[in-house]
């Protein structure tokens, strides 16, 4: 029988066949902390009692979740990260890079790689054809030490979608659609590959979207076959070398599969206070928006503030609403520069901040007011994720955030492009 | 174990048991543990004592990859989590610390309720409502995690997995 994505890239890096179900010991091809699990991380290995790391040029500390740092406590945490990168040669990306996800799929994830981040989001790597999966720190902690981590072989739910995606729905109404369908534990261990005519057409930016929500459905990684669009991406960093086809065989064993039509689709919304909770744009009446955020690794890509730029064009802002644009990193950051996208966000009213986490996490900047609602291009609206219990968090694509931030309230994007 | 439950609902999120707003307590965790679950019992970890157990309904732990979840649930005092069902890497972050994470039928235990835990016999004893719920036993090798006492433990003792 042939092997689903999922079964190839662990076989392969078991070094024999494994297939669903099977548990193996795999060698790890990078591995990589934030700032907000790295430090249990760092403090595990050393428990673990191993004083040299296995690949340190395959091992990342990201510092994004609290970029630039708001507290001292935290400052602390960064240094003692910084001081690890330099003693075990590890690469260190500071608080003026980004998101880890966003550098990931940026600059290192390669078709074929296994990766392992003390991040739930590190499924966003599988867009690029990757067997990338969330771990806690001190199960990457091993991986950091040893090379390798132990992994179940997920059973895969194959998601097809075909059919041409109407103006003004974007992926992120797509996986929301899903994820509302699925369920947030409808999909628990099980591998999503994301297949069919609209995502061979689909861009980088717009894959990325769907793998990086593939844990909101439970699951432990999303994928897509690499193409010559996964190529193209490449090629763009550098990277052209490292391309290699993987798709799943013909005769590849699934334990479901889920049909989807994308031109049926429409803008959807998450409404408070799970991901699952998902409607249609139109649901929410007369909900008074406070705060808009746009960012995050699941929709801050250039792709995604072009299309802010263009729903805001000639337009104003509700004086009611404020804006957080938090480019997903430094490149996509100096790339609106130079498009001039920066300086029409200002002019918009908008605030435009560091690239990080921010505003997603509740950690540093935006945090909500008490009965405060934020409009957010995220991946979480849990119950105080933001940092305030009594706010409220809407998700949605940029398109509709955007929306959001000239009617006050939310609204149908597409009335607006 | 002997111990009393305290029931929680469904999809109870790592933003639930381990607020962001208190990140900057991760490199101090028993100040953080004093928060855990407070936005759904308010000071919940004054109000537990030692060995009590958390009875949830379904995918338990959803969310974030952060370890300090379960880790603040087991030094608040928790012995174990009982749910119908965990989300993944809360459950495999559980194994690794040594929290005691339990997948059985929970909705016949009520708030309160006197629970006994027999890890070997595979069996919670409801000794308030006298009835005994089967439950799922680990996989082969989440065990070996945890009879050596956590990931670290088994990577201290053997310089390598041995599963």
């Amino acid at each position: 029988m042939g092997k689903t994505i999922s079964e190839k890239i662990i076989s392969e890096h078991a070094g024999h066949d494994v297939k669903a179900g099977d548990f193996a010991v795999v060698k790890v091809d990078l591995c990589f902390v934030q700032d907000g699990t790295g430090p249990l991380a760092v403090r595990q290995l050393h428990e673990m009692g191993i004083s040299k790391i296995a690949n340190p040029g395959k091992t990342i500390v990201f510092l994004d979740h609290a970029a630039p740092s708001p507290r001292t406590e935290l400052s602390n945490d960064h240094i003692f990260l910084r001081t690890f990168a330099k003693k075990s040669g590890a690469i260190l990306s500071d608080i003026n890079e980004g998101v880890c996800h966003q550098i990931v799929a940026e600059r290192f994830a390669c078709p074929g790689f296994i990766i392992v981040g003390a991040d739930s989001h590190t499924c966003t790597a599988g867009a690029l054809g990757t067997f990338s999966t969330g771990m806690g720190s001190t199960d990457v902690a091993a991986a950091i030490g040893l090379g390798k981590t132990w992994l179940k072989v997920p059973q895969t739910y194959k998601i097809v979608v075909n059919g041409e995606m109407p103006k003004g729905v974007y992926s992120k109404d797509l996986i929301l659609e899903l994820i509302g369908k699925i369920t947030a534990d409808g999909a628990t261990y099980k591998a999503l590959e994301f297949c069919g005519d609209t995502i061979k057409n689909m861009p980088m930016s717009e894959r990325l979207t769907l793998t990086n929500m593939a844990v909101e459905a439970g699951a432990k990684t999303g994928i897509i076959a690499s193409d010559s669009i996964t190529k193209e991406y490449l090629d763009k960093s550098g990277r052209g070398s490292c391309f290699k086809e993987i798709n799943s065989d013909s005769d590849a064993h699934f334990e479901k599969t889920i049909e989807i039509d994308a031109a049926k689709l429409y803008p959807m919304v998450a409404m408070p206070h799970t991901v699952d909770n998902v409607k249609s744009i139109d649901y929410p009446k007369e909900v008074k928006v406070d705060q808009v955020f746009i960012g995050s690794c699941t929709n801050a890509r250039i792709e995604d503030l072009r299309v802010v730029a263009k729903v805001w064009e000639g337009k104003k802002k509700n004086p009611q609403t404020r804006v957080i644009i938090t480019p997903a990193s430094k490149t996509v950051y100096a790339q609106a520069v130079k498009e001039g996208l920066i300086e029409k966000f200002i002019e918009f009213g908008a605030s435009v901040t560091a690239p990080g986490c921010g505003v997603c996490v509740g950690v540093q900047g935006g945090v909500l007011g008490d009965n405060e609602v934020c409009v957010s291009t995220s991946n979480r609206n849990f119950l105080a994720r933001m940092g305030n219990p009594k706010s409220s968090v809407y998700l949605v694509s940029p398109a509709s955030a955007a929306a959001a931030s000239i009617a006050g309230r939310i609204v149908d994007p597409r009335e607006y492009l | 174990m002997k111990s009393k439950a305290w029931k929680f609902g469904d999809d109870i999120s790592t933003d639930l048991i381990a607020p962001s707003r208190y990140f900057h307590l991760r490199s101090t965790l028993h100040k953080m543990s004093e928060h855990v679950l407070e936005d759904v019992v308010p000071e919940f970890s004054k109000k537990i004592n030692k060995g009590d157990m958390i009875v949830a309904g379904r995918n338990f732990g959803l969310g974030s990859s952060r370890e300090h979840a379960p880790t603040i649930i087991k030094m608040a005092g928790i012995d174990a989590v009982l749910a119908k069902s965990f989300s993944r890497i809360f459950f495999r972050n559980a194994i690794n610390i040594g929290l005691a994470v339990i997948e059985c039928d929970t909705d016949g235990i009520e708030q309160g309720d006197e629970l006994e835990i027999d890890l070997e016999g595979g069996v919670v004893k409801d000794l308030t409502r006298k009835k005994s719920i089967k439950f799922n036993s680990l996989p082969t090798v989440m065990t070996k995690i945890l009879s050596d006492g956590g990931l670290v433990e088994h990577i201290k003792k053997h310089g390598d997995f041995k599963l």
